[in-house]
């Protein structure tokens, strides 16, 4: 496929670009691979990425309905961070994020990772309790975070009023080694690598049916033919209740519309991630200059990739009494991504009743940070059986009481 | 926008009126049940792509719970009727009948 790199640009510069090639190929499913992954998502991406990397299982399929990254993938704010309060949850992101510092080199592909640093405002005297208590968790977690006080929140994010009058900010929990990444490239440079090691991404090919035999998982039903797989990971986020229920078990997901919208590109104004939790909206800067925002997740089971105008409305009008800034911008997308969400909004990586049948779903409203630690805890999963990043988040926390409580410990959706 | 009428005040309420309250006619376990039954009416839900039978509450209004027959894939409404039943009323289901050919109650239940 050719490596990328500042010579290449140059060579190919002198030869009117004709010299690059197609970044993956796109190949004619097999009749047999050792692993099937269902979902071409970030998720299942970097699952197929690092069980040949780290694993040396390269006979595998990326199986994907729609196209590359069109989920989820494409639809999220961008945000990285891992100051979660949970042992298990601080362990997985921090895992992602750590990833994410090297990802461009470790793919050779540009995923634009900035750490920019990401804050979450504490505007109740609850929420100041709350985060100083997840500064000392993460201190424990080896994950670098503060508690900083509202002087230095005005200092790294002038456009912030921290003195609004219903909701002031009277600190919050900064982490400097948070930040955004171009989350189209992350599906990308994942996509080409899997290609170059020689695994198969096959895009329009939808499964219908998942075939059983003695207890075991023996393969797919696609809208492109059978296919035969000794493991199969389900890695499909929104849609992996419909999935679950092909291979006859339940899960304990239920899927909702989460919006997010974009303004008008104007010039750089804040270079930090701000997250308002209390009044639910947060919001950065893009690299084209568009402030994104995101809000909360609709209350009611929905699969259309549209949430309720109420929630824009709720979310904006809250970010215009933090950043009075924005009132006159105009907004100028908006779009709604299905997500997974868990009883104790905790993901799931686990075995199912189903052998050899995996599931890495529920990731709910916080999925995109996750993505290169999740591929590696879930290529684990797969390869041997169990794994320490995922040990907590398996299916049967919920019948023996072992939650992960994010829920809990962030208050909101997260 | 999602707007439910309440059958109990046949008020036409669009969702900011209303607070959802998750998967209707859960069959509840309590004492005595086995762990699987207690996990299932706790945490299991349906989650299907199609038809949906849901909990509301008429928060802003008479304050009363009532159900509502929903599509997820196409947030069209079939029906809502009283929560005090253990089965959607006839004509909720013989409106989703006319809408979704083949589809049937005991599918979902």
């Amino acid at each position: 496929m050719g490596h990328y790199s500042a010579l290449a640009v140059v060579r190919e510069a002198f030869r009117d670009h004709r010299g690059w090639q197609r970044a993956w190929k796109s190949p004619e499913p097999r009749r047999r691979y050792d692993v099937v992954i269902v979902g071409a998502g970030g998720h299942g991406l970097a699952t197929a990425y690092y069980l040949g990397k780290n694993h040396g299982i390269r006979n595998v399929a990326v199986l994907e309905k729609g196209w590359l990254g069109g989920g989820n993938t494409g639809r999220n704010t961008t945000i990285i961070r891992s100051n979660y309060l949970q042992d298990a949850s601080a362990a997985i992101y921090e895992k992602a994020r750590t990833l994410y510092e090297t990802l461009s080199q470790d793919l050779n592909y540009n995923v634009m990772f900035s750490p920019r640093g990401v804050m979450m405002l504490a505007q109740t005297e609850h929420e100041v309790r709350g985060y100083r208590r997840t500064a000392h968790a993460n201190a424990l977690q080896g994950v670098e975070t503060e508690f900083i006080g509202p002087g230095r929140v005005k200092e790294l994010c002038p456009i912030i009023e921290v003195r609004g009058p219903r909701y002031p900010v009277l600190g919050a929990l900064w982490q400097p080694r948070g930040g955004t990444a171009r989350h189209d490239a992350v599906a990308w440079g994942y996509a080409r690598k899997c290609s170059e090691m020689g695994m198969d991404v096959i895009q329009q090919c939808e499964v219908t049916g998942i075939r059983t035999s003695g207890g075991d998982v023996s393969g797919v039903v696609t809208t492109r033919g059978d296919i035969d797989c000794g493991k199969l990971g389900i890695v499909v986020a929104g849609h992996s209740g419909h999935l679950a229920d092909m291979a006859g078990f339940r899960l304990p997901i239920e899927s909702v519309a989460l919006q997010a919208l974009v303004s008008e590109p104007i010039k750089p104004c804040m270079d930090v991630v701000v997250m308002a939790n209390t009044v639910h909206g947060y919001m950065s800067q893009s690299d084209k200059g568009e402030m994104v925002i995101g809000g909360g997740a609709d209350g009611f089971n929905n699969y259309t990739q549209r949430g309720s105008f109420s929630h824009i409305e709720e979310t904006v009008r809250a970010l215009v009494e933090t950043f009075p800034m924005i009132s006159r911008l105009k907004m100028l997308r908006q779009w709604g991504g299905i997500v997974d969400m868990t009883g104790d909004r905790s993901p799931i990586l686990s075995g199912t009743p189903v052998g050899n049948l995996f599931v890495n779903c529920g990731w709910g409203t916080g999925g995109f940070k996750a993505i290169p630690g999740s591929g590696w805890g879930f290529a684990e999963l797969m390869a041997k059986g169990e794994s320490p990043l995922c040990a907590e988040f398996g299916l049967d926390r919920f019948r023996e009481g072992r939650f992960i409580d994010e829920s809990v410990a962030a208050g909101v959706a997260h | 926008m999602l707007i439910l009428t309440c059958p109990y005040c046949g008020i036409r309420c669009d969702e900011t009126e209303l607070a959802a309250g998750g998967e209707a006619h859960l069959k509840r376990f309590g004492p005595g049940s086995s762990d699987e039954e207690f996990e299932g009416y706790l945490f299991m839900r349906a989650n299907p792509k199609g038809v949906h039978f849901e909990r509301w509450r008429h928060a802003y209004g008479c304050g009363k719970w009532f159900h509502a027959a929903r599509n997820t894939a196409t947030l069209e409404v079939y029906g809502t009727y009283p929560a005090q039943v253990h089965e959607p009323p006839q004509e909720v289901l013989d409106a989703i009948s006319t809408r979704v050919p083949g589809w049937r109650w005991k599918d979902v239940s």
